[in-house]
C-alpha cells in the first residue's frame, strides 16, 4: 500500500474532478486528504490517494485528462506523515491592503522567524485589495505580543492591515 | 418562570448514580441517526440523563453531550457552560429531553469542536439568541430556556446531535473545517 500525491492544474470546465476520481477508483485507489479551489478561474486540485497502484499505472489512467492540454497532471510517491500534533496555539493571520509585491513574503518571514507553522493559506487579489488568511500554529512559548508587534510594524511599512487572533475551537 | 425551574434542577433529582459511558467517534451510524423520543419519567430516561451528566463531567472541557454520543439514539441531552469564559446567560447543569428550537435570532459564526469528532474543527454559523422547549428528566415537567451566546450555541449544538447531525453537517463552508493540531 502506497500514497501517492496527485496534482490536476489548468483550464476550468464542468466534470474534472468526477473523471479524475472516477479513474482513480477504477485503480482502486482511495482518497484520502484532498483540496480543489479555483485560483485565477484556473481549477487547482491536490490531493493524496492511497493504494496498490503505483506511479506508472496512476500517470497512464489519468493521462486522458490532460490529452487536450488544458490539464497538467502529476503523481509523485510520497511517504506517509505523521499527524501533526502540537503543544503550540493555532491562530488566523488576517491581512489586507493594496497590492504591491512582496506582502506575502514579507509577513510570512515574521511568522516563520517565530517558529510559526502556516497550516492552511489563501491569497486573493480582488480588484486593487490584496487579502491573506492564514491559519498557524505557534510554538508554546511564543511570545505572542512580540510576535504581533512585528508583524505589524512590518505590515505598516507596506500600507497594510494585519490581525493575529486565537483560533482556538469551543468544544462542545 | 421556567427558566428558574431549570437553574434549580440539578442531578441530584434524578434519585440515581450516573456512570461514566464511552463517548463514541464519527463515523459511528449512531451518530447519523435522528433519535427516538423518549418518555421523561422513564427509568431509562432518568438513568440516561444521569449517565450524560456523569460523563459530561469527567471528560475535560466538555460543555455538554447528547444521547448519541454515548451511543443511544434518543432526544436527550445534557449542558453546562457555567465554566465557559465566553458564557453570558446560563442555566448551570440542566437536561432536556425531546427539546426543540422554538425561536432563533442573531446568527453568529464561530470555530466548534466535538468529543465525536476529535481530529476537526469547524466555523458553524449559530443563532446567538435562542428559546429552546423541552422537559425534564425525572418530572416530565416542559420548561422553556430562554438564553444567548454560548450556552446558545451548545444548546443548538446538542439539539443537533439529537437529529443526527453533526457540526460538520453545517460547516460554512469548503475551507471551513480544519485538522485539529491540539487536544484538550
Amino acid at each position: 500500500m502506497t500514497l501517492h500525491a496527485i496534482t490536476v492544474l489548468g483550464h476550468d470546465r464542468p466534470g474534472i474532478i468526477a473523471g479524475t476520481t472516477a479513474r482513480l477508483a477504477g485503480l482502486g485507489l482511495n482518497l484520502e486528504d484532498s483540496s480543489m479551489t479555483l485560483l485565477r478561474g484556473h481549477f487547482a486540485m491536490t490531493l493524496v490517494c492511497s493504494g496498490a497502484a503505483d506511479e506508472a499505472a496512476i500517470a497512464t489512467a489519468l493521462a486522458p485528462l490532460g490529452e487536450d492540454g488544458t490539464l497538467t497532471v502529476t503523481v509523485r510517491e510520497v511517504p506517509a506523515e505523521q499527524p501533526a500534533t502540537s503543544d503550540g496555539s493555532p491562530w488566523v493571520l488576517t491581512v489586507h491592503g493594496g497590492d504591491r509585491t512582496g506582502i506575502v513574503s514579507t509577513v510570512v518571514g515574521e511568522v516563520a522567524s517565530a517558529g510559526g507553522n502556516i497550516t492552511d493559506l489563501t491569497t486573493r487579489l480582488a480588484g486593487d485589495l490584496y487579502l491573506l488568511v492564514a491559519e498557524l500554529d505557534l510554538p508554546a512559548g511564543t511570545d505572542v505580543d512580540v510576535l504581533q508587534a512585528s508583524i505589524g510594524q512590518v505590515a505598516a511599512d507596506l500600507g497594510v492591515v494585519a490581525t493575529l487572533r486565537p483560533a482556538e475551537a469551543d468544544d462542545l | 418562570m421556567s427558566d428558574d425551574r431549570v437553574t434549580a434542577w440539578s442531578e441530584d433529582e434524578l434519585g440515581v448514580s450516573g456512570r461514566v459511558l464511552p463517548v463514541v467517534r464519527a463515523p459511528e451510524p449512531v451518530l447519523a441517526t435522528v433519535g427516538e423520543d423518549v418518555d421523561p419519567t422513564s427509568t431509562e430516561t432518568v438513568q440516561l440523563a444521569a449517565d450524560l451528566v456523569a460523563t459530561m463531567r469527567v471528560s475535560p472541557g466538555c460543555v455538554g453531550l447528547a444521547a448519541p454520543q454515548v451511543g443511544v439514539s434518543a432526544r436527550v441531552f445534557c449542558v453546562d457552560v457555567s465554566q465557559h469564559p465566553k458564557a453570558r446567560t446560563h442555566h448551570g447543569t440542566f437536561v432536556l429531553c425531546n427539546a426543540e428550537v422554538v425561536e432563533s435570532s442573531r446568527n453568529e459564526k464561530a470555530r466548534e469542536g466535538c468529543m465525536s469528532v476529535p481530529d476537526l474543527t469547524g466555523d458553524v454559523k449559530r443563532a446567538s439568541r435562542l428559546v429552546v422547549r423541552g422537559q425534564l428528566p425525572g418530572t416530565g415537567e416542559s420548561v422553556t430556556v430562554t438564553t444567548d451566546a454560548f450556552e446558545a450555541r451548545a444548546l443548538q449544538h446538542e439539539i443537533d446531535h439529537c437529529s443526527g447531525l453533526l457540526f460538520l453537517d453545517r460547516v460554512a463552508g469548503a475551507h471551513a473545517v480544519y485538522a485539529r493540531t491540539t487536544y484538550l
